[in-house]
C-alpha cells in the first residue's frame, strides 16, 4: 500500500499512528497516512524562524522562476512519493479514488494548479496590486517615487485544508514566492495534493524546510493554529467557531456564492442559464465559488424549473468516465444524511423540489447525489441560503429592494441586471467577496484577482518607513 | 517456572481470589448495602454459585451509572465500618459525577506499582512532582502515598481537568492557554527550587508544555512515570527519541475504577506498543466482541475492555468499558492477558460528519 509520510520541515518521518483511507468504490485501503502527534508538532514548530530565514535566501525572481518549474514538474513529472515515485496518471487515479472526484475534474483541477504556479507573476500582481516585489527583498523601496515598506507578520503560513477538491490549494502556493514556510495540514481524503505540490518545489529547487506537513487530528490542526502566525482554515460551524474573531486565521467557510437576476433581464432568463448550470454544477458542485442560489427578482418558479430541466440531464457516471461531471460521496453515510436533510427542511412550507426521482444514487460501487434544485417562496425558509457539496440549489424570488438584506454572507456573487442601483448597493455592502458583474460565471477566476481573501494583505502589512 | 505453568497458577490464585471477594461483599456480616441489596434480587446466592472468575457471569455486567449520586455509604463494606473512608469521582465534565469509595486500595495498588519501578530511574529517598488533576480524584493521592511510599515528599502543582475540558467544549483557546502556562509555570518553580525532585508524574500534553520550557535531564528528572488518554505508541516513541531522552518513561494506565495498569517493560522490539497489564487479580481485563460481551476475543484481536475489580473495598464484577484495545498474551512478569493499543471505542470516534467540506 502506498505510504504518505509526515514531512517535518522538508524531512520525512514515518508515524507509528496511521489512518488508512479506502478507494471509496472497493472500500479496499489505497493509501495509508502518517498521523503526526500534537506534541511532534508543536516541537518542529519553533523552529520556524530558522525556516523563514532558510527560505529568505531566495529573492523573489528566483522563487517565481522556481514557481515556473514546480508548475511543469507538478503535471508532468515522476514526483518522490515516500519510498517511490508517483506518475501524474497515478495522482488523479488516486485523489479521485479517495475522494470521489471523476478523473476528469481531477485532471481539470490539476490544471488550475499548475495554472497558479505557472502565472504566479500575475498572481503575486493581483495580490500585491503590482507592487515592485524587490521592496519585499529589501523591506522597502521607491515605486512611483513613494518610499515604500512591508513587514512580513509571521514565520509561516499554517493550512488546515479540505478534501473536497484539489483546485483549492492552489490558494496557498503564493506563500511560497512571498518567502513565508507552509505548515499544511490535509484533509484526511485528500493528502495527495499538497504533498505533490511540496515535491514538485522540492525537486525544482526550493530548501525543504519550506514544507512542513502534518497530516494530524483535531488536537494537531489547533496546535497549527495556535502557533503559525498566519493561517488559513477550511470548515464551517463548530470548526471555525473557535477561531472566527482571531486575525491570525483567515476562515474558509461555506461560500452560499449566488447568481443575481433583477428584473426586465428576467425575461430573458433561458440566455443565462448557461451560466446558472456551469456556476451550479462545474467541478461537481463541491467548491464554494459554485452557486449555490439564484436569486431572482420575479418569474422564480418559472427560472427554476428550466434549471431543473437543464441539470436533471447530468447522471451520475463512473469515476473513470471522460464525462463524468457528479462526484461520489466519500462518506455514504453523509450522503444520505444530507439528502435526509433536504427532505426534513422540505417538509416545511414554501419550498419545492423540482428536481424528481432518487436523489441518492448508487452507481459502479459509489454513492452520489443527484444535481438537486429547489423552488423557495421564502428567502428565510432553510433551504434558501445554503449550500450542500454537490449539484444543489435553490431559486429565491426576492423584491430588487430587498435583496441586500436577504443574501446573506456571499463568497461570490454574479449580478446580471439594467438596475444601477443595484449595482451600486452591491458594489458597497461588505457581505459579498467577490462581486461579479455581468455574466461571469461564479466559478470563473481571474488570476490578477484575489480570490477568498488576499493572501498578501494576511501575510504582510505596510509600515511607515524613512531613512536618512 | 516455565510461562505456562505461571499462567495456570495465576488463574488458580484468581479464582481463589474471586471466591474470597464475593464472600465478603455478599456476607451479611461484611459486605457493603449495595451488593446486599442487589442479592436478594438474584434467585441464587452468589456465596455458592461462583467458584471463580468464569461464574462471575451469572452476575451480569456492572452499570456504572450505579455509581453516579449517593448514598455513597451504600458502598462501604460492613467489614470496614470503622474506617476512614475516602470518595473519589471519575471525569464528571457534565452532570453528576460517578463516585466510588476507598479505604486503602490506592496505597495498595500504588506499593504493588512501585515494585516495577527501577531505583535508577526513580531512586529511593528522592522527591516528586505530581504535576496532573488533583482535587477529587484518585490520581493526586496515589501519586503522594508513592512518593512517600519510596522515601520521598511530593510536590503539587494544582490542575481542574473539568475546567479544562469546558474550555475545551466552548473553544476558548487562549484560556486553554493562559491556564495551561498557569499552571506549567507553577512546575517549573518547583523543579527550579527544589533539586531534590528527580521523579514526575504527568499527563502527555503536560510533559509536551513542560519540555517546551525547560530540559527536564538538566534539572535533574530521572524518571517519568506518565499517564492519559494521548498516550500511544507514537507519543511513546516521541517521548524516548525526542521529549525525554534518556529519562526512564514509564507509560501507565488507571482509572478510577480499577487502579493502575503497568507497562510492559521497555523492549525495542515491541516497537513502542503500549501493552498494559492490570494489578490480577485485583483487577482483570478481558477483551470481548463488543456486540457478544461474553465471547473473549483472540490474541491479536480487537476487542472491547471489560474490567473486573476485586478488592474487598470495592467490588465491579464485568464492567464495559467505553475503551478497546488488543488482546495481548501473557508474558513472564505478568502471566495474565494484556491489552495493547488501548483506545476510545471506534463506534464513539466515528461520528459522521455531515460539514460542507
Amino acid at each position: 500500500m502506498v505510504h504518505i509520510p509526515i514531512l517535518r520541515a522538508g524531512r520525512t518521518y514515518r508515524s507509528l499512528k496511521t489512518v488508512s483511507v479506502p478507494h471509496i468504490k472497493t472500500g479496499e485501503p489505497l493509501v495509508e497516512v502518517s498521523q503526526a502527534n500534537r506534541g511532534l508538532i508543536a516541537k518542529d514548530l519553533l523552529d520556524l524562524p530558522y525556516h523563514k530565514q532558510t527560505l529568505s535566501q531566495h529573492n523573489i525572481l528566483e522563487l517565481i522562476a522556481i514557481c515556473k518549474d514546480a508548475a511543469k514538474l507538478f503535471t508532468s513529472a515522476d514526483l518522490p512519493l515516500d519510498d517511490g515515485t508517483q506518475s501524474p496518471q497515478e495522482y488523479i487515479k488516486q485523489v479521485s479514488g479517495t475522494t470521489g472526484l471523476p478523473e476528469t475534474l481531477c485532471r481539470q483541477n490539476m490544471g488550475k494548479i499548475q495554472g497558479v504556479l505557472e502565472n504566479i507573476e500575475q498572481v503575486l500582481d493581483g495580490l500585491t496590486r503590482e507592487l515592485d516585489l524587490q521592496i519585499l527583498d529589501n523591506g522597502w523601496g521607491l515605486q512611483n517615487e513613494r518610499v515604500l515598506s512591508y513587514v512580513c507578520e509571521t514565520d509561516a503560513l499554517g493550512a488546515v485544508l479540505p478534501s473536497n477538491s484539489p483546485g483549492v490549494h492552489s490558494l496557498w502556493i503564493p506563500a511560497v514566492p512571498l518567502k513565508v514556510p507552509l505548515v499544511l495540514k490535509p484533509g484526511r481524503e485528500e493528502p495527495w495534493t499538497p504533498y505533490r505540490i511540496a515535491q514538485a518545489f522540492m525537486v525544482a529547487g526550493i530548501q525543504p524546510e519550506t514544507f512542513s506537513f502534518y497530516p494530524t487530528n483535531y488536537s494537531g490542526a489547533n496546535e497549527i493554529l495556535f502557533r503559525c502566525g498566519r493561517s488559513m482554515l477550511f470548515g464551517g460551524g463548530s470548526t471555525v467557531a473557535p477561531w472566527v474573531n482571531d486575525p491570525r486565521v483567515e476562515i474558509h467557510g461555506p461560500g452560499r456564492s449566488k447568481i443575481i437576476i433583477h428584473d426586465n433581464q428576467n425575461g430573458n432568463c433561458e440566455a443565462h442559464l448557461d451560466l446558472i448550470v456551469e456556476s451550479v454544477s462545474k467541478n461537481g458542485g463541491r467548491s464554494c465559488i459554485n452557486a449555490s442560489g439564484v436569486w431572482v427578482s420575479e418569474q422564480g418558479s418559472d427560472i427554476a424549473e428550466a434549471i431543473a430541466e437543464r441539470l436533471r440531464q447530468i447522471e451520475p457516471k463512473p469515476l473513470d468516465h471522460p464525462e463524468a461531471g457528479i462526484a461520489a460521496w466519500a462518506n455514504p453515510k453523509a450522503a444520505q444524511g444530507i439528502s435526509a436533510l433536504i427532505d426534513r427542511h422540505l417538509k416545511q412550507d414554501g419550498a419545492t423540489e423540482l428536481t424528481t426521482g432518487d436523489r441518492v444514487v448508487e452507481l459502479d460501487g459509489c454513492t452520489f447525489l443527484r444535481p438537486t434544485v429547489i423552488w423557495c417562496e421564502d428567502s428565510e425558509h432553510p433551504l434558501a441560503n445554503t449550500e450542500f457539496p454537490f449539484p444543489f440549489v435553490s431559486v429565491v424570488e426576492v423584491p430588487s429592494s430587498q435583496i441586500e438584506e436577504s443574501i446573506g454572507a456571499t463568497l461570490v456573487a454574479t449580478v446580471i441586471t439594467e438596475d444601477d442601483r443595484l449595482i451600486d448597493t452591491l458594489l458597497t455592502t461588505p457581505l459579498i467577496d467577490r462581486l461579479n458583474i455581468g455574466a461571469i460565471p461564479t466559478n470563473q477566476i481571474s488570476w490578477d484577482s484575489p480570490h477568498e481573501g488576499n493572501l498578501f494583505e494576511h501575510l504582510y502589512r505596510q509600515r511607515a518607513f524613512q531613512r536618512k | 517456572m516455565n510461562l505456562t505453568q505461571k499462567i495456570e497458577k495465576a488463574r488458580s490464585a484468581l479464582d481463589v481470589h474471586v471466591r474470597e471477594i464475593v464472600n465478603w461483599h455478599f456476607s451479611p456480616e461484611t459486605g457493603c448495602p449495595f451488593w446486599l441489596e442487589y442479592a436478594e434480587g438474584l434467585d441464587f446466592d452468589p456465596r455458592k454459585e461462583i467458584g471463580g472468575y468464569a461464574d462471575l457471569n451469572c452476575l451480569g455486567h456492572f452499570q456504572d451509572e450505579w455509581l453516579r449520586g449517593g448514598p455513597v455509604r451504600r458502598w462501604v463494606p460492613k467489614g470496614y465500618a470503622d474506617k476512614p473512608v475516602y470518595v473519589f469521582e471519575t471525569g464528571g465534565s457534565t452532570g453528576i459525577p460517578k463516585s466510588r469509595i476507598s479505604i486503602r486500595d490506592f496505597q495498595i495498588d500504588y506499593e504493588l506499582f512501585s515494585k516495577t519501578l527501577s531505583d535508577e530511574g526513580f531512586p529511593p529517598g528522592s522527591d516528586w512532582l505530581m504535576l496532573g488533576p488533583t482535587g477529587p480524584r484518585r490520581l493526586r493521592l496515589a501519586v503522594e502515598h508513592l512518593a512517600q511510599h519510596r522515601g520521598g515528599i511530593c510536590f503539587l502543582v494544582d490542575l481542574d481537568p473539568r475546567w479544562v475540558n469546558q474550555l475545551v467544549r466552548y473553544g476558548k483557546n487562549e484560556e486553554l492557554d493562559a491556564y495551561k502556562n498557569h499552571v506549567i509555570s507553577q512546575a517549573l518553580n518547583v523543579l527550579k527550587a527544589h533539586e531534590n525532585v528527580q521523579c514526575l508524574f504527568t499527563t502527555p500534553k503536560l510533559l509536551e508544555a513542560l519540555c517546551e520550557k525547560i530540559s527536564l535531564q538538566k534539572v535533574g528528572i530521572k524518571g517519568i512515570f506518565c499517564g492519559g488518554t494521548e498516550m500511544d505508541a507514537q507519543f511513546h516513541r516521541f517521548a524516548r527519541e525526542e521529549l525525554v531522552p534518556g529519562i526512564d518513561f514509564v507509560p501507565t494506565y488507571g482509572n478510577t475504577l480499577m487502579g493502575l495498569a503497568t507497562c510492559k517493560p521497555y523492549d525495542p522490539i515491541d516497537n513502542y506498543a503500549i501493552i498494559y497489564y492490570p494489578p490480577q487479580p485485583r483487577a482483570v481485563i478481558e477483551l470481548v466482541n463488543p456486540d457478544d460481551p461474553d465471547q473473549q476475543v483472540d490474541y491479536g484481536e480487537t476487542g472491547r475492555v471489560m474490567l473486573t475489580t476485586l478488592t474487598k473495598e470495592f467490588f465491579v464484577p464485568r464492567f464495559l468499558e467505553r475503551d478497546e484495545a488488543e488482546r495481548a498474551e501473557p508474558i513472564p512478569e505478568y502471566p495474565w492477558d494484556g491489552v495493547e493499543n488501548l483506545r476510545l471505542l471506534t463506534e464513539l470516534q466515528e461520528s459522521v460528519v455531515v460539514g460542507v467540506y
